[in-house]
């Protein structure tokens, strides 16, 4: 298992290239991607091309990530790669253009290995929701990986990439993270652009790395975050080096212990790994404070009104008109719409584009659409309060560690409850990230999850790089 | 039955924008199908929408022109519905916040003033275009048009017959041509018009129902369709059957109305705030900027013309019709013309002329300083009226720029008056020696009887006496 | 409250997804369930509390009036279902 920050050390040493690291990446993918699934599309051409530029860019110097290797979840578009969002609508789907995460990343030299496998437009908590198949968890194969972002978790545990992007609209890099036992941060709202993003839901979607180690995670965050003029709700932000306070001791980090997130429904063994990892900050000088998310329980109503609403009229656009599937034969425009859609959309996806339809729609707007927006100012609310008593706030990302495939699929809604923790963060705009901290019962990991205050980044990755000298969760591999 | 008609207009104005209302494509009209369209525009994955300032700014310049209130702080919504030339399946427009709220524009209707209360007006795209002509069973589409920032001007039900309807729909197109947010292209779809029709018997007070009339693009077809379609309700109605809400489409050429197929079920638009887009603030500095930097608007326009140049109100408004034409009419005025005379010529000949050759004032082959040489010498009787008529003719054929036109063509044919008394006196005895029957009339004390012998002098001379000088003489001799 | 099956036909109609019989029993069972999980939220008091749309509380940034995009058509329709003469085609619309 390496780390981007080892892979750039080499590279700057001189001790390998981007070419070579590119083609030992992709043998292992050749090997290993056929038992998780991780991958939709792998383009050795592509990702050699883009290994010999890096070079070149390395060799002209002051380009310190320059042939550093990583996948892309597949939602990123990128101009020649197929874009698909794990869908059949886009299977066929080359984009024309990049996003600005696409471009931002090239520019800096970093290496495609692949597109990267993820629940059908990143609605799911399993990654069971995509037209190319499940992914498996490498830490178990009977297990999900989590999701949306499972193909970025599952590669970066099994050491396919060294690291990944991902995208969290309710959890989706951080859920992922604690099932594969792997780092990932879910930046500010607006801190990393959505140009090029395929959108899920506008108001809560939010790109961000996903690697081993929280330093890795800050640098990638160094090249992905910053304000981008095609996205309105890009924040006028003074550009920030991540990595600036990696190394500030603990002594007097006030860490907030939400009450609620320790309440009934949480696994017994999670809650033993969390409660470790925050004995170990203790030891590292943090102090503990209790604080209340009185509303933690309302988020997942209000999500599950929000997104569903952006949603139904976000993938309006797939109409089979302009790009992506179009039904074979129909009779008529209205036809010709509803079987395209009903073609190229799962029945999650469809499902979430009812529901937001049915809340938007003539008479339910206010008892559903606006209610949630009113309660998701109450819980943004009610971070705000806490942060009042703490630096950062610690507790778990999800209840229990990864289930198994197919436990969960019969009934929407149970795998729903899961994301209670995670919700919040979103329907806030706030930072939030995950660290691996131990392994349950069943042997599969652990995730704790740090929330930091709106531009908490630095500091959020400091406590979780501090974390991780003084732990070795983060350095664990599964045997595949 | 007596019935009262009902009419509130909905009209679509296209802004004069360089780029898109949310992406940088172009606006330009008539380029190659989707040759203008960005990712934006094709709604591609992952496109996001950015506002552009002008669309706002001219916005705003409506509001102020029509003193209604600017919101400062206003929202964008989605409308959702599908539809093959809606690229994202949502338009984007304003909905419960519009950018304008009220104000009013006067109309004129048989020289009756009516005062024409506003809904709002709010920023929204505009769709691309369906081609059904082209294809067999298909249609094709073309997205240039898609993004084209419009303001939808929405009028409160106050009009109360076709007549009522043009008046506003013209008083309007004329404001915003006049301040410049719209190009007033009618053809190229720049300024159309939505109406909603509803009848209701007289003296009753709450409305009947509305039929909205879609997408009419001329003044002409606004007046065909709500004729048509008020005789249709009222037949209806007295048919015994009630009117079902409905949008329809007028045909010119059968100039009858019909149901529109395609929106049948477009009825449920799910509307929500887009969070693409935050809230749009507009600050004081600008509010005040952009008032500061409004044009002077017709109706300030025509009431400084009546006090500035002593002219009747009809001439003022005619003359503020446009603002070529009353840029011309002071310019003609600044170079010396008296105020009343350069009134009368250019709604008069030039006028009519310009309207013979269908072009507008602008095209006008005889500028504004020409047409004030040629005024100055029938104030200075250097020719007469008449002579004046001919010569702008050759003025118009030859095109004159400068004051010294009519100088030139008066000097080159020899058409000043002839006031060498001499001449004229000649003249006058042929004339009077050849109607001793007139002489006998006026001696009878029927003064009318010398005019038909000024006429006759006139004729003699060629047109160029000076018909108060041969009066004069006339008299003097008979007397 | 919850959904009768007629409203699951209106918003697939709505929402331009085409549902079997069969398939509309299965949603609308589900969607009961998600219905029933969303109902808890309706009897919380939120009176008086500003809507929230956005996760960050800004202005609309505005762009200058610039036609800068390129003619892309060819890149753009390269990926279309159904193209002539640079129109897209679909089944023939009725007004």
């Amino acid at each position: 298992m390496q780390t981007i920050k080892q892979l750039s050390d080499l590279l700057a040493a001189g001790k390998t290239s981007a070419v070579e690291l590119a083609q030992d990446y992709l043998a292992k993918i050749d090997t290993l991607n056929p038992k998780l699934n991780a991958f939709v599309t792998v383009d050795a051409d592509k990702t050699l091309a883009e290994a010999r530029a890096a070079d070149v860019l390395r060799a002209a110097g002051n380009a310190p990530l320059a042939g550093v290797p990583f996948g892309h979840k597949d939602i990123f578009c990128a101009e020649g790669w197929k874009t698909t969002c794990g869908s059949k609508m886009l299977d066929n789907f080359v984009s024309p253009y990049d996003s600005t995460v696409v471009a931002k990343m090239k520019a800096a030299g970093l290496v495609t290995l692949g597109r990267l496998n993820m629940d059908e437009f990143a609605m799911g908590s399993s990654n069971e929701n995509s037209f190319y198949g499940a992914v498996k968890n490498p830490w178990d194969l009977n297990a999900v990986p989590g999701g949306s972002s499972g193909g970025s978790a599952a590669a970066v545990a099994a050491g396919l990439v060294p690291a990944a992007t991902g995208t969290d609209t309710g959890g989706s890099i951080r859920q992922p993270a604690s099932f594969c036992g792997i780092t990932g941060i879910k930046p500010t709202y607006g801190i990393v652009s959505r140009y090029g993003m395929v959108a899920f839901a506008s108001s809560l979607d939010q790109g961000g790395p996903m690697a081993h180690t929280a330093e890795d995670c800050a640098l990638l965050l160094n090249v992905m975050a910053g304000f981008d003029e095609r996205d309105s709700t890009s924040l006028e932000h003074a550009k920030e080096d991540y990595t600036r306070d990696l190394n500030v001791p603990l002594a007097g980090l006030r860490v907030g212990l939400p009450r609620e997130y320790f309440a009934e429904g949480l696994a017994s063994d999670v809650a033993a790994a969390i409660e470790t990892a925050i004995a170990e900050l203790k030891k590292l000088g943090a102090t503990v404070v209790e604080i209340s998310l009185p509303n933690t329980k309302l988020a997942i109503p209000a999500y599950y009104v929000i997104a569903p609403a952006e949603a139904s009229s976000n993938l309006s656009r797939f109409d089979g008109v302009r790009y992506g599937h179009r039904a074979a034969d129909y009779d008529g425009l209205t036809e010709m719409y509803e079987k395209t859609r009903a073609e190229g959309f799962g029945w999650e996806v469809k499902r979430r584009i009812l529901t937001g339809a049915y809340v938007l729609s003539h008479g339910y707007y206010d008892a559903y659409y606006l209610q949630a927006q009113k309660i998701r100012r109450i819980i943004a609310n009610d971070f705000q309060s806490a942060f009042a008593h703490c630096d950062v706030i610690a507790g778990p990302v999800a209840p229990n560690t990864a289930w198994n495939l197919g436990e969960k699929n019969a009934d929407p809604v149970a795998m729903y409850l899961e994301d209670i923790y995670t919700l919040g963060v979103n329907l806030a705009g706030l930072p939030g990230m995950s660290v691996p901290v131990g392994f349950g019962s069943n042997g599969r990991p652990v995730g704790m999850q740090l929330i930091g205050n709106y531009f908490g980044e630095a500091k959020m990755l400091n406590v979780a790089y501090q974390f991780q000298q003084a732990t070795d969760w983060h350095l664990k591999a599964p045997t595949l | 039955m007596k019935w009262e008609v009902v009419i509130g207009l909905e009209v679509h104005t296209q802004l004069t924008t360089k780029s898109k209302i949310f992406s940088p494509a172009s606006t330009a009209f008539g380029a190659e199908p989707n040759t203008q369209t960005a990712v934006v525009d094709i709604a591609l994955p992952g496109a996001l929408p950015v506002m552009n300032r002008a669309a706002v700014e001219k916005a705003i310049q409506f509001g102020l022109a029509i003193g209604a209130k600017v919101n400062q702080r206003s929202i964008f919504a989605r409308k959702n519905y599908f539809y093959p030339d809606l690229p994202k399946g949502y338009q984007i427009s304003q909905f419960e916040l519009p950018v304008v709220e009220g104000g009013q524009i006067t109309i004129n209707v048989d020289g009756v003033d009516k005062v024409i209360n506003l809904t709002r007006a709010h920023l929204e795209e505009d769709a691309g275009k369906s081609l059904h002509g082209d294809f067999q069973h298909q249609t094709g589409i073309d997205l240039n048009r898609a993004g084209t920032p419009l303001l939808e001007i929405v009028s409160e039900p106050e009009m109360r017959s076709a007549a009522e309807a043009v008046a506003y729909a013209k008083a309007l197109y004329s404001l915003v041509t006049w301040i410049g947010i719209c190009d007033g292209n009618m053809q190229e779809g720049s300024f159309r018009c939505d109406v909603n029709v509803s009848v209701r018997p007289e003296g009753q007070k709450e409305f009947g129902t509305r039929r909205e009339i879609k997408n009419l693009n001329s003044f002409r077809f606004i007046e065909q369709a709500i004729k048509y379609e008020v005789q249709w309700q009222i037949g209806e109605i007295e048919d015994g059957r009630k009117i079902q809400q409905a949008t329809i489409l007028f045909d010119p050429d059968t100039g009858e109305t019909r149901m529109m197929r395609s929106k049948e079920d477009a009825h449920d638009y799910r509307y929500f705030p887009d969070p693409d887009l935050p809230p749009l603030v507009i600050s004081n500095e600008w509010l005040e900027r952009v008032r500061s930097e409004l044009p002077e608007l017709p109706v300030a326009m025509q009431v400084r013309f009546q006090q500035q140049y002593g002219i009747p109100a009809y001439d003022a408004a005619t003359l503020t019709s446009s603002k070529a034409l009353a840029a011309y009419y002071e310019a003609a005025v600044a170079a010396g013309a008296d105020a009343k005379l350069a009134s009368n010529w250019i709604m008069g000949d030039i006028s009519a002329t310009l309207n013979r050759e269908e072009k507008d004032i602008d095209a006008s082959p005889v500028s504004a300083v020409a047409l004030a040489g040629l005024i100055k010498r029938v104030m200075d009787s250097t020719i007469n009226n008449k002579t004046a008529k001919d010569v702008l003719k050759k003025m118009w054929e030859a095109g004159a720029t400068d004051a010294t036109a009519a100088d030139v063509i008066i000097e080159r044919d020899g058409l000043k008056q002839e006031t060498d008394t001499g001449a004229i006196e000649a003249i006058v005895d042929a004339v009077l020696a050849a109607n001793p029957k007139a002489i006998e009339e006026y001696r009878a004390g029927k003064e009318k009887a010398l005019n038909s012998l000024v006429g006759q002098v006139m004729k003699g001379s060629g047109g160029k006496a000076n018909p108060a000088m041969a009066l004069e003489l006339l008299k003097k001799k008979v007397g | 409250m919850s959904l009768s099956l007629d409203d699951v036909r209106r918003i697939a109609k709505l929402a331009r997804i085409a549902v079997s019989d069969e398939e509309i029993a299965a949603t609308h069972t589900q969607l009961n369930r998600i219905f029933g999980l969303i109902e808890e939220m309706r009897a919380v008091d939120t009176t008086g509390i500003e809507p929230m749309a956005h996760a960050q509380d800004v202005a609309l940034r505005l762009r200058d009036d610039a036609a800068t995009a390129p003619n892309r058509r060819e890149a753009f329709q390269a990926v279309a279902p159904a193209v002539e003469n640079g129109l897209y085609l679909v089944p023939k619309v009725i007004e």
